[in-house]
């Protein structure tokens, strides 16, 4: 594979500090959720730093692959924000996405990777309140739940 | 000994179906013998460890080398057979992706002995005895090779010039192999796969696909598939759309979806993850417009539900090979 996501996706991840800090990857769609994130950042809403954000036309592109390669690649958690139903810009690229993530995470589940670790909501373009709080949220969530350590 | 080039065969962590695929040449086996010197395969030649020892390195042409890796006694067979073959291929499925033996990638070895040894139904064991690796006796010292924490595929501990895929791999296949080596017609690319083809198992199976929409799922003993229509669009979770052709699709052709043996498609490293990508695109729970989050969420589940065993049936060929590798913090 060498899109141009996977290449994102080997230089977002690295480092660890000695103190706990969860590391995200957040998939963005580049219509609804990016531009909430930019909402969010505009507005100043205040919002933990811990997500990498990988901007991509459209949540239907996300190839499972991409998610379980973050997680193998050092990723505590992988955030998926799409727009809201009925919104896409693709018609139903989100829905793609949300029945992919459904799947997946009994999957990862399986694996022994907790459903929390792989989560995906809607935020639309205005919403930046919601961006700060779905991030804030998502950052609680995988602090609480620890560091992802894959023993391969 | 002839100067024939040199063939060998090996299990490792396998059933032996690599080895009656072979034999399944039937007639065509003399051919084999014709241009080969088969030197080793415990399965079929009295041949031993001790002999492959005495050879020169690289003495071998080619080794056949099936099963995965569970045991130190597999990992060192490798490197052995490694150091004495000139192209060594893993051969099936369980030494290319893991396989059947891979499951146990979702146990840790500690669940794996107890289960075995101790908590069967069938187990008489009063004594509570589980293998060691070093075991003292009156007579002196009994060894048994270790058991890894992770079946591990071949090319995970050593390298491997060509892959054939296939649980097992399909007779025709290895015979295209063994004519075109015998033809001496140039090999591909190290690290290709071989004797399979590069697209997905759809393409060689003569159902009829169209519009794919699966509104439920069926166990393979619930229903009686059409004859015709591809199984997946009746709702029985065919593997074809996320595996390598090159089999002839064999199974979907027998009323069966295909389980996946031949394992990811060119260009795809986890077969699983592009099942559920596949399978995803093609889940209809209705129109979503207007519906609420919690709403479409529940018609999701629902659907799913229906799928007994998610890695069972996405990784039934592919865990130790596929990007997690099994389960984690087992």
């Amino acid at each position: 594979m060498s899109t141009s996501a996977d290449f994102l996706l080997e230089s977002s991840v690295s480092d660890f500090s000695a103190e706990y800090e969860p590391r995200i990857i957040g998939f963005l769609c580049n219509w609804c959720s990016y531009a909430g994130a930019d909402r969010a950042g505009a507005s100043q809403t205040t919002y933990p730093p811990n997500v990498s954000i990988i901007k991509i036309m459209c949540t239907g592109r996300i190839d499972p692959q991409f998610i379980l390669k973050a997680f193998a690649s050092g990723a505590d958690g992988v955030i998926i924000l799409a727009c809201p139903p009925g919104d896409c810009h693709y018609k139903e690229g989100n829905l793609r996405a949300a029945q992919r993530h459904s799947l997946l995470a009994r999957v990862l589940e399986q694996m022994g990777i907790e459903r929390e670790r792989c989560r995906f909501d809607y935020v639309s373009a205005g919403d930046g309140n919601k961006y700060a709080q779905v991030i804030t949220d998502m950052v609680d969530t995988v602090r609480h739940l620890g560091p992802l350590s894959l023993s391969n | 000994m002839s100067d024939k080039p040199k063939l060998a065969m090996y299990w490792a962590a396998s059933c032996g179906g690599c080895e009656v695929s072979l034999l399944n040449l039937h007639e065509k086996l003399l051919e084999v013998e014709a241009s080969f010197d088969f030197v080793f395969c415990p399965c079929l030649i009295d041949t031993k460890k001790s002999d492959i020892e005495a050879m020169p390195d690289k003495s071998i042409a080619i080794t056949l080398f099936n099963g995965a890796i569970r045991t130190e006694e597999n990992a060192e067979m490798a490197h052995l057979l490694r150091k004495k073959s000139q192209i060594l291929i893993a051969f099936g499925s369980c030494a290319s992706e893991g396989c059947v033996p891979g499951l146990a990638n979702l146990y840790s070895k500690q669940a794996i002995l107890k289960t075995v040894y101790l908590d069967n139904p069938t187990i008489d064991n009063p004594g509570n005895t589980v293998p060691v690796t070093s075991c003292d006796v009156p007579e002196g010292t009994l060894t048994l090779p270790a058991f890894f924490d992770r079946v591990q595929t071949l090319s995970q501990v050593t390298d491997v010039d060509y892959t054939i895929p296939g649980c097992p791999p399909e007779s025709h296949q290895v015979w295209a192999v063994v004519v075109s080596v015998v033809n001496g017609t140039k090999l591909p690319q190290l690290g290709s796969v071989i004797g399979a083809g590069c697209l997905s198992v759809c393409d060689e199976c003569p159902r009829v696909k169209e519009d794919k929409k699966i509104t439920s799922f069926h166990r393979t003993w619930e229903i009686i598939p059409e004859p015709e229509k591809c199984l997946l669009e009746q709702g029985l979770i065919c593997m074809g759309i996320a595996t390598r052709d090159g089999c002839g699709a064999p199974c979907p052709q027998a009323n069966m979806p295909c389980s996946g043996c031949y394992g990811p498609p060119e260009g795809v490293s986890d077969q699983g993850a592009k099942m559920v990508s596949a399978l995803g695109s093609i889940l209809d729970i209705g129109d979503s417009k207007g519906r609420s989050d919690e709403e479409i969420a529940a018609r999701l589940e629902s659907l799913l539900d229906a799928i007994p065993d998610y890695i069972g049936t996405f990784y039934m060929y592919s865990l130790p090979g596929s990007i997690i590798g099994g389960r984690v913090n087992k």
